[in-house]
């Protein structure tokens, strides 16, 4: 099927407008730069066209002259022996040669995907938290997995078919100018005229389309919107009327579509019958030179059998523009991500010593904000000494955490941990010296002793059963199906919130880090465990600097002083508390 | 949800409520490939015949035959585009109205995937994507056959070991081929969907536990589990890139094979003199052409493949039971004032183990305003869905005006008790046409009001067209507390005698919700509420506090009753205050702020129990 624009609300039909919705080119330089698999592909997809572009001048070749003998000839199949094997194997060896074509794109679609998502997943990694705090991490997990997949198509599809478009009809040419140059001629002329004549079409109907699109985006959106909104159309007694709207829009929508398509169609018109028009008049004009004796009917039919090969490539291209334009969609957000600037965290060689945390006015607003998240903040923790942080939500407690863990650059001011600045530090040393409880500690795709581990990679497994000991894990872990063996994460065993934070503890137990950081390790436990915890987290302070963010009396119960951070300005962009 | 492929027959069916234009589109492309085949055919004859030196005139016919295939194969596609689009769409229509009112038996408390908006978009994205079957699935079988038969039929006439020669190679390519590509496609992804599940795992990991990671120093580990992961994947693709080829090959050889086979055939029965010479051209080229025929199925298979996975998730919905059903004759409800008393209830959502409402008693009567508050999962919500009559009781009884729910039409209760949801949807239009959902008629000095009753007057100057205004997809053009307050302006047009507003202030920032919360409270003024709220900031003005765990309510009474009990909900409320204020003495918790929340809730002094059930 040519090129079937999709008209989902997935997928508006903006790309069915062929190549006019298209800035950049079929191919973009930076997948070679990428994806080192796709210059030997391009290679090979050269000699594949060189041979497809062969198999078919051969094939052509072969049956006019068995056509030719038996016809003109009288010649039987025995007489014709040679010919009639040859293209036999002719036969065998262009399907050979199409599964070869395609094993050879899907073997480099998957080197090229791997390399891509090789790179994209190191990058992220590169630019650490505070990059990809902005970005949709399921979006970007399915781009790296499935969504990257769209190249399978580009590779397959478009990429051959962009070269065989070349090398095809310029080697039909070329033949068919040995045998009978007014067809050559014929077919010259009227190859270039098909992109050329699509292009204009493309580009006057053009504007037309795209404002056509803009009306269109808003209907194709109406169900979604009627649907998701039921609840809400239920409660105010609107729900049934709305099917007449459905019924209504839906064909409005169709009525809008239809207009636009039968504007983007004309480009896929203008190539059809170019195509077989210029083949019909190859086969009249060839027709009539044999009647009048100037052809003999061997090189005719050759001509004619050979004509519509010159077209063919073109349009198949059209029929996948589709895998084209996703395959390169899928490989731009990729590069996007590749390509994203630096957002530093800042850092230097100086090894950290001492434990004792200094910060005097710390600024940090966060990207795309006005107010500040921490503004003139001000805070001494001295060696051995366990403080509590308190202060509304919201006003920057946990930013200040991750500023003094390196994962944020601050805007201004100064963070000091015993003699040496944040600014100087080598950053792995620094953090070496602490052990962090996020808030909602993430849990890995791995099982539970390795999610104790990463606290620290060469803790026994002793140490491991120890430190879900004294976080109060024993009997939980007891309770899995396979105890610390238990897979957890995406795919595994999921944990309660007063789990997680349980085994986060655990991680900053095998650490047995110098200087704690704790973010409101009890928020989510109920008050019978939250007891258990703050047992464990008692037992984790002693001898240790640490820092807590508190909202519970009695986890602040555990500090040695409590510091109360200023609320953070109120936001002016909330008209609802303007307005109080 | 399940994931189950819909049956073939059920998911073509789908394609039924356009059958005349999607025979006309199926004609119409039949028309364009024939037009194809048969522009080569007239000239290889054309060609044969002119070999032959005849009078001129003898070749006109044939002259002409080419220049109308020619001329027509385009136009004819064009056509088939068209209707083939046009009959797709209306395919669409048809279908979304049949989802649409299936689903509005359901919604909400039938379907989980209303409080999931991501899976109610899926679903409406299978909806759309069921018109692939119009075009990508019946259209090309429907054209392969017609044009396959004519084209055997013709080839036939000619010489029937040709025509046998093209009906076995075309029978093959439009049955074997897609059958097995289909298959080995599966099998190569099968293979693969175990080691794609643990590269996304180790990807989302990376990503979501970045912080982690850089603070315990792991990213490098990460990303060799990512590559490890990685190279497995690869390994598996490039081993299995042999499958995919395998389809257009044996297309290819199939064809290209018929094309020989008539060939030889035809030289045979030529040189025997039973075969005019000039047709053995058109035997050659007919099968090459055919080509076009066929090589369109194996993405056909693929599409009915995809359709039916879609079709399965899009039926799975349809088929989930309504859980609330109407009476045959339901009892008309008086006038006002009304009154809603919860006895007893329990209740638990369809397919939940267990009971998310474990006899809960509440009494709604006019000007009385209830606080319902509650660690999440409490059960809050499900309270509210069943004042709604969004969901049924399992056991215990909810009357309106005396008059058991069972005994009333769902759309009748909803026009005396409303509701707020904790999320609710903003409509893709005008802000006073998402007002006007309350009351259509009210005039635009109506709509002023009353959001300057929930606190948007002044603030509508922030919003560049007024009522006017475009909300955007689900409202994203406003912020979060202007969401709810036009959420509850809406409720407030609709005039409902009793309105239950479920956390408004739920996902706003601690500041913006209490403001939110404390206008809420005045706004009820006079009306039979229930507020369902986790800030605890303003509730000394609500007539009555309700504390709900686990289903059960464990506490209730007066805001200075309660605080005065030492009880959970003092307790919630000290912690509220410790977290939210500065920290000045005469704030300080009194001696024993841990509330015993270990004890069974049985045990739990409650004060005014019962005293507001009749």
């Amino acid at each position: 099927m040519d090129g079937e624009p999709r008209l989902t609300t997935r997928r508006s039909p903006s790309t069915a407008a062929g190549s006019t919705g298209r800035s950049g080119g079929p191919f973009d330089p930076r997948l070679l730069h990428y994806a080192r698999a796709t210059r030997a592909y391009l290679l090979l997809s050269i000699a594949v066209g060189g041979a497809a572009a062969f198999a078919v001048i051969a094939q052509a070749w072969l049956i006019a002259t068995i056509v030719s003998g038996a016809f003109i000839d009288h010649r039987g199949v025995a007489s014709l022996r040679a010919p009639v094997i040859a293209l036999l194997a002719i036969v065998a060896g262009r399907a050979l040669l199409a599964w070869a074509a395609e094993r050879a794109a899907f073997r480099a679609s998957a080197s090229a995907k791997s390399d891509l998502r090789r790179a994209a997943a190191e990058r992220a990694a590169a630019l650490g938290p505070a990059a990809l705090d902005r970005r949709d991490t399921g979006q970007v997990a399915v781009l790296l997995t499935s969504g990257i997949d769209a190249l399978d198509g580009y590779f397959s599809r478009y990429l051959p078919q962009v070269l065989l478009a070349v090398i095809v009809p310029l080697a039909v040419i070329g033949v068919v100018a040995g045998a009978d140059w007014v067809s050559a001629v014929l077919i010259a002329v009227s190859v270039p005229l098909i992109p050329i004549f699509m292009a204009l079409v493309g580009t006057t109907t053009r504007d037309r389309t795209a404002k056509r699109m803009r009306a269109l985006q808003k209907l194709a959106g109406h169900f979604l919107d009627v649907v998701t909104g039921l609840p809400t159309l239920k409660v105010f007694g609107r729900a049934k009327a709305q099917a007449r709207s459905i019924a209504d829009v839906t064909d409005r929508y169709r009525s809008a579509t239809m207009a636009t398509l039968r504007l983007t169609f004309l480009s896929s018109l203008v190539l059809e019958l170019l195509a077989t028009v210029s083949v019909a008049l190859v086969a009249v004009a060839v027709g009539l030179r044999l009647l009048g004796g100037s052809l003999g009917f061997h090189h005719a039919f050759f001509v004619l059998v050979l004509a519509p090969e010159a077209y063919l490539p073109l349009r198949a291209l059209g029929t996948h523009f589709h895998a084209s334009a996703d395959g390169m969609k899928a490989a731009e957000e990729i590069f996007e991500l590749i390509e994203a600037p630096d957002v530093g965290t800042g850092g230097g060689r100086r090894r950290a010593a001492g434990t004792g945390i200094l910060i005097r006015d710390l600024e940090f607003t966060y990207p795309g904000r006005r107010i500040p998240a921490l503004h003139e903040a001000e805070l001494t923790v001295q060696p051995g000494e366990t403080v509590a942080l308190t202060g509304p939500s919201g006003c920057g407690k946990s930013t200040l955490l991750s500023v003094v863990l390196g994962l944020r650059r601050p805007d201004a001011g100064i963070v000091r941990l015993g003699e040496v600045d944040l600014a100087d530090a080598d950053l792995d040393d620094w953090r070496d010296h602490l052990a962090w409880v996020p808030q909602r500690p993430h849990l890995f795709a791995r099982t539970v002793a390795e999610n104790v581990r990463l606290g620290r990679s060469d803790a026994s497994d002793a140490r491991i059963a120890a430190a879900l000991d004294a976080a109060g894990l024993t009997e939980v872990v007891r309770r899995l199906p396979h105890g610390v063996e238990t897979q957890l994460g995406e795919g595994g065993v999921g944990l309660s919130a007063g789990e997680c934070q349980r085994l986060a503890l655990a991680r900053a137990f095998v650490r047995n880090a110098p200087l704690l950081l704790l973010d409101e390790p009890t928020a989510s436990l109920d008050n019978e465990t939250e007891a258990d915890v703050l047992a464990a987290i008692r037992a984790l302070l002693s001898g240790r600097t640490a820092l807590i963010v508190a909202h519970r009396p009695a986890l602040a119960a555990l500090a040695d002083r409590v510091v109360e951070l200023p609320p953070a300005p109120v936001p002016v962009g909330d008209v609802g508390v303007a307005n109080t | 949800m399940s994931d189950h492929p819909a049956g073939t027959l059920r998911t073509l069916a789908i394609a039924r409520s356009a059958r005349r234009r999607l025979a006309d589109a199926s004609l119409l492309g039949a028309g364009a490939i024939g037009a194809s085949i048969a522009l080569m055919a007239t000239s290889a004859w054309l060609i044969s015949r002119a070999a032959q030196h005849p009078a001129e005139a003898s070749l006109t016919l044939a002259i002409v035959g080419v220049q109308f295939f020619g001329l027509s194969r385009g136009f004819l596609r064009y056509g088939e585009r068209l209707v083939g689009h046009d009959a797709a769409l209306r395919v669409l229509a048809d279908l979304r109205v049949r989802v649409y009112e299936r689903l509005e038996a359901i919604a909400p408390a039938g379907l989980p995937l209303f409080r999931r908006g991501d899976l109610m978009a899926r679903v409406v994205n299978d909806v759309d994507s069921l018109q692939d079957v119009v075009l990508r699935v019946v259209e090309p079988f429907a054209v392969a056959t017609i044009v396959g038969i004519a084209t055997v039929g013709a080839m036939w006439w000619i010489l029937p070991q040709a025509g046998l020669v093209l009906l076995f190679a075309l029978g093959l390519s439009a049955t074997a081929v897609p059958w097995l590509t289909g298959r080995l496609a599966t099998r190569e992804e099968a293979k693969q969907s175990t080691v794609r599940g643990e590269l996304a795992a180790e990807v989302v990991d990376l990503l979501a536990g970045a912080p982690e990671l850089v603070v315990m120093g792991g990213t490098g580990a990460q990303l060799g589990r990512i590559a490890e992961a990685d190279g497995r994947l690869r390994a598996l693709a490039r081993r299995g890139a042999g499958t995919a080829g395998i389809g257009l090959a044996l297309t290819t050889a199939l064809t290209g094979l018929a094309s020989w086979g008539a060939l030889t055939v035809g030289v045979r029965a030529t040189h025997g003199g039973s075969l005019n010479g000039a047709l053995l051209a058109v035997l050659a080229l007919v099968p090459l052409a055919a080509v076009e025929l066929v090589s369109p199925l194996p993405a056909a298979t693929q599409a009915l493949q995809r359709s039916r996975v879609a079709a399965g998730r899009v039926f799975a919905a349809m088929d989930a039971p309504a859980v609330v059903s109407d009476p045959r004759r339901p009892v008309a409800l008086g006038e006002g004032p009304h009154t809603v008393a919860v006895h007893s209830v329990w209740a638990s959502y369809p397919g939940a183990g267990r009971s998310a409402l474990r006899g809960v008693d509440l009494t709604l009567r006019p000007g009385h305003r209830v606080a319902l508050v509650g660690p999440s999962g409490a059960g809050k919500s499900t309270l509210a869905d069943v004042l709604v009559r969004f969901l049924p009781a399992d056991a215990g009884e909810i009357t309106l005006d005396g008059v058991p729910y069972e005994r009333l039409a769902a759309d009748d209760v909803r026009r005396i008790v409303g509701l707020v949801e904790q999320r609710p949807h903003l409509f893709d239009t005008t802000l006073a046409e998402n007002l006007r959902i309350g009351r259509r008629s009210a005039g635009d000095d109506e709509l002023a009001l009353v959001l300057e009753r929930v606190g948007l007057g002044s603030g509508l100057g922030g919003l560049p067209d007024g009522l006017a205004t475009e909300v955007g997809p689900m409202g994203a053009r406003l912020s979060g507390g202007q969401r709810q307050r036009v959420a509850v302006a809406r409720a407030l047009l609709a005039d409902f005698p009793i309105l239950v507003l479920d956390e408004p202030a739920e996902h706003l920032e601690p500041a913006a919700a209490d403001a939110l919360t404390t206008d809420l409270i005045a706004v009820t003024e006079g009306r039979a509420a229930l507020l369902i709220t986790h800030r605890l900031s303003s509730l000394d003005r609500v007539d009555e506090i309700v504390v709900l765990e686990r289903g059960a309510v464990v506490e209730r009474g007066t805001h200075a009753a309660l605080l005065k009990a030492g009880g959970r909900f003092a307790a919630m409320w000290w912690e509220e205050r410790m977290g939210d204020r500065p920290a000045h003495p005469a704030l300080t918790p009194p001696a024993a702020p841990t509330p015993p929340a270990s004890a069974p809730p049985e045990a739990t002094p409650t004060i005014n129990e019962g005293g507001e059930t009749r």
